[in-house]
C-alpha cells in the first residue's frame, strides 16, 4: 500500500532497463528502506546492471523475463508479478522501441516491430494490469507515450503513430478505471538523453531522466493524469499541433 | 445492496476501492464471512480513523452502522447492551436523560461503539479511568469460522479484539459500563500556560484533582513561548454545582450543528499566516484562570463536532494526524519533538496535550503511561514526510508509540519496535483467523 505522504511499498517496472524508469523508481523509493521494485526485462547484461544499480540503493529487486515482442511473455510476466504477494502500489509501464525512422516507413517488418513493440504490446499490457490492479482496488499505472505523438513529423512519425496510439489507450484506461481506485499517468516527455537517444542530435528543451523522474513522481502524488516533461512542452506542442501545415513542414524538426 | 465504493479515512488520503455491504443480521454477516474471498473483509463504522484502517482495498467492508440499536439499559448497575454499530452521540442522546455518560469520550461523538473497541479509544478522563476496553464487560464477535463468540475480559481474544483494529473479527454487540452522572454538564478549570514547562509541570502537579484533563498546545509558537498553551480540567457537575435555571433541565443533551463546511474547499487556504493567526487569537482569547465554569458536555468534549465535515477545510490534498506517546521521564523528547514541528512550521491547528494512566490489557492498544501529543497536518509540503520520519526515531528512541487509528504513513518496520506485543498478538490472530479473513488496508501495508 502506498501511504498519505506517497511513499510505496512495491513497484513494477515492465521494460525494467529503461533510464526514465530506473530514474523514477529510484526518486519513488527515496525516502523508505526496502522498497521491492520487480524489473520485468529480457534477461542479460542491461537487467543485471539495473539490478546492481537499484540494490546498491538498498531497494530489494526482483527479476521476471518478459519480452515486448514474445506475446506469451506478457501474460506469463505480469500473473507471476501479481502471485508474487504483496499489493502492488505502482506499474510503469516503460518499454518502447525509437527504431530506424527511414527503414520504419519503408520496410513492413521494421513498421510492424514498432507498431508491436510501442503499441500492440503496451495495450495488451494495460488491459491485464487494469485487471489486476483492479482486483486490489488501488494502485497506479505510469504509461510512458511521448510528444511524438501529438503532432507526426516527417523524422519519426512511425514511432510518433504509436505513441499516439498507446497515448490514447491509456488516456482513455485512466478514465475507465477512475471508479476503481486505480490511478492512470500518462507521461509525455520531449527528447530525453537515455540509450534510446543516444547518438542523436538533442532536440531544444531537451532533458535528463532525471527531470522526467521528477516530473513523474511529483504529478503520481499530485493525481495527475498527464504530465509533459519538461511542462513547457505542453504549450510549445500546443501551438505545433495548430501551426498551419506548410508552415509545420517547414520547421526544422 | 452491495455497491463498490472509493472509502477514505477522515485524513481523505490514500482511499481505495471496496465492496461496501450495509450489515442486516447475524446471520447475514454468517454467510458472509464463511463466504469470503482472497481480499477478505472488514467492519467499518462511521470512518473517523484518519488513515486506512477502515478501508479493504479489492475486498468487502461491511458498513456496521445501519445495527445501532440499544438492547439493553439497566440504571442501577450502570450496564447497557448495544449493538456495534450505535454511535457514542447516540449513546448520549439516549442514555444521559437517564443519567448514564460513556466511559470514555473522544474529542468527536461520531464513532462507532465497534470502532471504540477495535481502536481502544482514549479521552480526556485516561489518566483515572484507562481506555475504553476497560469498560467493557462483554462482547460479541463473529469470527473467521463464522461462530459468534462472547468474550470477557478473562480471555486472551477479547484483548487481542480491544485494540485490534478490527482484524480478529466483527465485534457485533458490547456490554458496556457506563458512567453516572447527575447532569449534562461539566465544571471546567482553564489556566494559560506561558510556555511547555509551565505546562507540563502543572500537568503533573494538578491533573490527579480531575477527573478530565487536556491541553491545547500551540506548535506554531516560537522561542520563549515554545509549547504555550491552554489547560483545562474538569469533573461532572453535580446538580448542586449547577445554577438554579439549569437545575430542571440537568440532564438534557441537544448539541447543535452550527454549520457544514462545504465540500469544496479551496487547498492553501491554510498556511503558516493563517493558522498562526487562529493560534495567536485562540490563546488572547483564553482567560489567564478561570474556576469552576460550567460548560456542557459538548462543548467541553466535542468542540469540533459543531462543524459538520470540518476534514474539509483541508481541500483536496487531505491532511493527517500524527499522535504518539512518550513515556513520562522523556519530557525532552516531547520538547523536541515539539521544537521540531515549530521550526518546520508544519504543525495546524492546536496541539492536543494529555497524560496517559496505566495501559489496558490490549495488546495493541495504543496508550501507554506518559504523555500523549496529537496534531493535525496538511498534506503537501515536500518536507513533511521527512520530518515525521525524523519524529518516529525520538519517539522509538524513547521506547514511545504511534497511534494506528491516526497512522496513514508509518513504515512497516517501525510496528514491531513501537508494539513489542505484536507478535504474542500475531499468535492469536493466526489462530482465531488462519485464513485472515480480517484485513485492511492498514494492515497490508503495516505487515501486521
Amino acid at each position: 500500500m502506498k501511504d498519505a505522504i506517497g511513499n510505496v511499498q512495491r513497484v513494477v517496472v515492465l521494460g525494467g532497463t529503461s533510464d526514465i524508469a530506473l530514474a523514477t523508481v529510484t526518486k519513488l523509493a527515496a525516502e523508505r528502506r526496502g522498497v521491492h521494485v520487480t524489473l520485468a526485462a529480457r534477461p542479460g547484461e542491461r537487467r543485471v546492471a539495473a539490478t546492481t544499480a537499484l540494490e546498491a540503493l538498498g531497494l530489494q529487486v526482483s527479476e521476471v523475463d518478459f519480452d515486448a515482442t514474445d506475446r506469451a511473455s506478457y501474460e506469463r510476466a505480469i500473473s507471476a508479478i501479481f502471485e508474487a504477494g504483496g499489493d502492488v502500489d505502482v506499474v510503469m509501464v516503460a518499454f518502447g522501441l525509437l527504431g530506424d525512422q527511414l527503414q520504419a516507413w519503408r520496410d513492413v517488418d521494421a513498421a510492424l516491430e514498432l507498431v508491436q513493440v510501442n503499441y500492440a504490446a503496451a495495450v495488451a499490457c494495460g488491459v491485464l494490469v487494469a485487471e489486476k490492479l483492479r482486483a486490489q482496488g488501488h494502485g497506479a499505472i505510469i504509461a510512458m507515450s511521448s510528444v511524438a505523438g501529438e503532432r507526426p513529423r516527417r523524422t519519426n512519425f512511425v514511432y510518433g503513430s504509436t505513441k499516439a496510439g498507446m497515448d490514447a489507450f491509456y488516456t482513455g484506461l485512466g478514465d475507465a478505471l477512475s471508479t476503481d481506485g486505480v490511478h492512470v499517468l500518462v507521461v509525455r516527455p520531449g527528447f530525453v538523453r537515455t540509450k534510446m537517444t543516444r547518438g542523436l542530435a538533442a532536440a531544444p528543451l531537451s532533458q535528463t531522466p532525471e527531470q522526467v523522474a521528477d516530473a513523474i513522481v511529483a504529478g503520481l502524488r499530485a493525481g495527475r493524469r498527464t504530465v509533459w516533461a519538461p511542462p513547457a512542452m505542453r504549450w510549445v506542442m500546443f501551438v505545433l499541433r495548430h501551426l498551419p501545415h506548410a508552415v509545420f513542414t517547414r520547421l526544422p524538426v | 445492496m452491495d455497491a463498490r465504493r472509493e472509502l477514505r479515512g477522515w485524513g481523505r488520503t490514500n482511499p481505495s476501492v471496496a465492496m461496501v455491504h450495509a450489515a442486516s443480521d447475524d446471520a447475514d454477516l454468517v454467510r458472509l464471512v464463511t463466504a469470503a474471498g482472497a481480499r477478505g473483509v472488514l467492519a467499518r463504522g462511521l470512518g473517523r480513523s484518519y488513515g486506512d484502517a477502515a478501508q479493504n482495498g479489492g475486498g468487502v467492508v461491511v458498513d456496521m452502522t445501519s445495527r445501532h440499536r440499544i438492547l439493553s439499559v439497566d440504571t442501577v448497575t450502570a450496564l447497557v447492551e448495544v449493538e456495534a454499530g450505535a454511535s457514542l452521540d447516540q449513546l448520549m442522546r439516549q442514555l444521559l436523560p437517564l443519567g448514564l455518560f460513556v466511559p470514555v469520550s473522544p474529542g468527536t461523538r461520531q464513532v462507532t461503539v465497534g470502532g471504540a473497541v477495535a481502536a481502544d479509544i482514549h479521552g480526556k478522563n485516561h489518566h483515572v479511568d484507562g481506555s475504553f476496553g476497560r469498560h467493557v464487560v462483554s462482547m460479541d464477535l463473529l469470527c473467521a469460522d463464522g461462530t459468534i463468540r462472547t468474550l470477557t475480559p478473562e480471555s486472551e481474544l477479547f484483548w487481542a479484539t480491544v485494540g485490534g483494529m478490527g482484524l480478529t473479527g466483527l465485534v457485533l454487540r458490547v456490554t458496556l459500563r457506563m458512567k453516572k452522572v447527575e447532569s449534562a454538564y461539566c465544571l471546567v478549570d482553564t489556566e494559560r500556560c506561558a510556555n511547555l514547562d509551565d505546562l507540563l509541570q502543572r500537568m503533573a502537579e494538578g491533573d490527579h484533582r480531575y477527573t478530565y484533563s487536556v491541553a491545547w498546545v500551540d506548535c506554531l509558537a516560537r522561542g520563549a513561548t515554545l509549547g504555550r498553551s491552554v489547560l483545562t480540567r474538569g469533573w461532572p457537575a453535580t446538580l448542586e454545582q449547577l445554577p438554579r435555571t439549569l437545575g430542571d433541565h440537568a440532564l438534557d443533551f441537544r448539541p447543535r450543528q452550527l454549520a457544514v463546511a462545504p465540500a469544496v474547499f479551496p487547498s492553501g487556504l491554510l498556511n503558516r499566516a493563517t493558522v498562526a493567526a487562529f493560534n495567536e487569537a485562540w490563546y488572547r482569547k483564553a482567560p489567564r484562570e478561570r474556576r469552576g465554569e460550567i460548560q456542557s458536555i459538548a462543548a467541553f468534549f466535542h468542540p469540533l463536532d459543531a462543524v459538520a465535515q470540518w476534514n474539509r477545510i483541508y481541500g483536496p490534498r487531505g491532511f493527517l494526524q500524527y499522535q504518539f506517546v512518550v513515556p513520562f521521564g522523556a519530557e525532552d523528547t516531547l520538547r523536541r519533538c515539539i521544537q521540531m514541528l515549530s521550526d518546520t512550521g508544519q504543525a495546524s491547528f492546536l496541539a492536543v496535550l494529555k497524560r496517559f494512566g496505566p495501559s489496558s490489557a490490549g495488546h495493541l492498544s495504543f496508550p501507554t503511561p506518559g504523555w500523549t501529543l496529537a496534531l493535525d497536518i496538511p498534506l503537501g509540503a515536500p518536507v513533511l514526510g521527512g520530518l515525521l520520519d525524523r519524529l518516529d526515531e525520538e519517539v522509538m528512541t524513547a521506547g514511545g508509540r504511534e497511534y494506528l487509528a491516526k497512522d496513514s504513513r508509518l513504515p512497516a518496520s517501525s510496528i514491531a519496535r513501537m508494539y513489542p506485543r505484536l507478535d504474542e498478538w500475531r499468535g492469536i490472530r493466526a489462530s482465531a483467523d488462519p485464513r485472515g479473513v480480517f484485513t485492511s488496508d492498514l494492515s497490508r501495508r503495516l505487515g501486521l
